[in-house]
């Protein structure tokens, strides 16, 4: 695959872990206490996992594993709306395949579709607009979910509905957007984060402007990275010189896919079919205002919202979860008194546990990995992503 | 899901709707280019071109000199090292 092996180079890895070394001596913050650096992306964090990037690293530096997966921010009493919508008769409600096991209050969509809901798994919006045409009879439903990567998705295909005229596909639009998530944790009391890897593919949508902010207002270097391992490892080395020069700019690491305007037509899509609501509730963080988009009401008849009645209920996490301490960085995952025992990636309390890309599921999945673990030797060049189990090595 | 995997467009199959059969790891899909077309790229000139595929949709065309320009960086890292050895080998201080 393009580009795949060239950026797993075990050889060049090393001498990228020599140079962060080489930097974090240089950084006299790093003398009293670890540099925190986060991976908003939740892609990142898989990437982390598999590759074994945080134990190849120096000490001093400590990764933070954000909110940027989607699956895990999503509240629960969202997920209670799509069973309402996924059990009311004639309904085909159709999602990606990660959101399938995240606990609602009552149930997961994977246990309403074994209670006989016609729930599918599908890999494309698209696939969900070719179920509407094949079944006319039926009324079929897209959650969306997901950042500014999947949000031109979901806009085009209801556009695709209007141009074919397709009346019984809707939209469950529970889209939401990076920045005011970034913001938050920026301003939470308690979170101490000296740098950012920012999210390559959010970025290949909105560009690499919306991320000013945390440079000008709050003083900290962000780096747009890629997902492979040597992107991860180049990324921070790119947020190390900033720290160790003492400047906070925005920088991208990941110019082979990442635009520094973005993705115009995936833009205009997104302004076409969505604008902001004034808050969205995010598991574990609470509501953020301005972070998610609901449909414009030019797109009302391809709204599940407005077709369909939900709850639409706030309902609190189990109150030992720790889910929200995680992904600010707060806690490790195995600081969660749940985590292994009442929490597994086989039987989730909290939606970190349930997607490959929350922190939680990585932990108990890859464990915490000896240092220097063959570089790369995972996974590497053969893409299946099959890693030794666990050595689990909870501190 | 936010992933995408890269592949290599084989086919333009609607010119009208932008859709055209990529070969992503071995497999072939139909995918929209709606994203990636624009006047400097018709649709015609996808042919070849290796894309970023995410949930049906190409997302972005992957673009070979910055790869090179990036791998070139990451080489070079390395080399000033390689330099500094040989230096510190030859004696000097
Ligand atoms: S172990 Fe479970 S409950 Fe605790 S923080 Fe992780 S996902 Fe949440």
């Amino acid at each position: 695959m393009k580009y795949v092996d060239e950026f797993r180079d075990p050889e060049k890895a090393q001498t990228l872990v020599e140079k962060i070394r080489a930097l974090v001596d240089q950084i006299d913050a790093c003398k009293s206490r670890p540099l925190y650096i986060m991976e908003v992306c939740g892609g990142h964090t898989h990437a982390i996992f598999r590759y074994g990037i945080e134990s190849m690293l120096p000490e001093e530096i400590e990764l933070v594993h954000g909110p940027g997966c989607p699956v895990c921010v999503l509240p629960m009493g969202r997920v209670d709306d799509c069973v309402a919508i996924a059990e009311t008769p004639k309904v085909i409600f159709t999602t990606f395949g990660d959101a399938m096991r995240v606990p609602g209050s009552s149930k997961s969509l994977l246990e309403a579709k074994a209670g006989g809901a016609d729930v599918r798994m599908v890999y494309s919006p698209l696939d969900s607009l070719s179920l509407a045409r094949d079944n006319p009879d039926k009324e079929v439903v897209f959650f969306g979910l997901g950042f500014e990567t999947t949000m031109p998705s979901t806009a085009l295909t209801v556009l695709q509905a209007e141009a074919e005229g397709i009346e019984n596909f809707s939209l469950f639009c529970n889209h939401i957007t990076i920045i005011p998530a970034i913001k938050a944790i920026l301003d939470a009391p308690g979170v101490q984060i000296d740098g950012f890897l920012g999210p390559g593919h959010v970025s290949m949508v909105i560009g690499n402007a919306p991320y000013d902010f945390v440079a000008d207002q709050y003083d900290r270097p962000l780096v747009v990275t890629g997902f492979e391992p040597l992107d991860i490892l180049h990324g921070i080395w790119m947020v190390l010189e900033q720290l160790a020069s003492g400047e906070a700019r925005i920088e991208n690491q990941y110019s082979r896919v990442v635009p520094d305007e973005g993705n115009g037509p995936a833009l205009e899509a997104i302004a076409k079919v969505f604008e902001l609501r004034e808050f969205f509730e995010w598991r574990g963080l609470g509501s953020i205002d301005h972070s998610g988009v609901k449909m414009r009401e030019a797109y009302a008849k391809y709204d599940a919202e407005r077709k369909f009645s939900v709850p639409d209920l706030v309902i609190a996490d189990p109150k030992a979860c720790q889910c929200g301490e995680v992904l600010k960085g707060v806690i490790k995952p195995y600081d969660c008194k749940l985590f292994g025992n009442d929490c597994t990636p086989e039987t989730p309390m909290g939606a970190l546990m349930v997607s490959s890309e929350g922190a939680c599921a990585a932990y108990s999945r890859y464990g915490r990995v000896e240092k220097l673990v063959p570089l790369l030797g995972r996974g590497a060049g053969t893409g299946t992503g099959k890693a030794p189990q666990a050595e689990v090595e909870a501190p | 899901m936010c992933l995408g995997i890269p592949g290599q467009i084989v086919e333009i199959t609607n010119t009208a709707d932008k859709l055209a059969k990529v070969e992503v790891a071995g497999v072939k899909r139909e995918i929209n280019l709606v994203c990636i077309v624009d006047e400097d790229h018709s649709i015609e000139s996808c042919v070849g071109d290796w894309v970023l595929v995410h949930v049906g949709f190409a997302m972005s065309r992957i673009d070979a000199a910055e790869a090179a320009a990036t791998l070139e960086l990451l080489h070079a890292l390395g080399e000033v090292d390689e330099e500094l050895d040989a230096m510190r080998g030859s004696g000097q201080t």
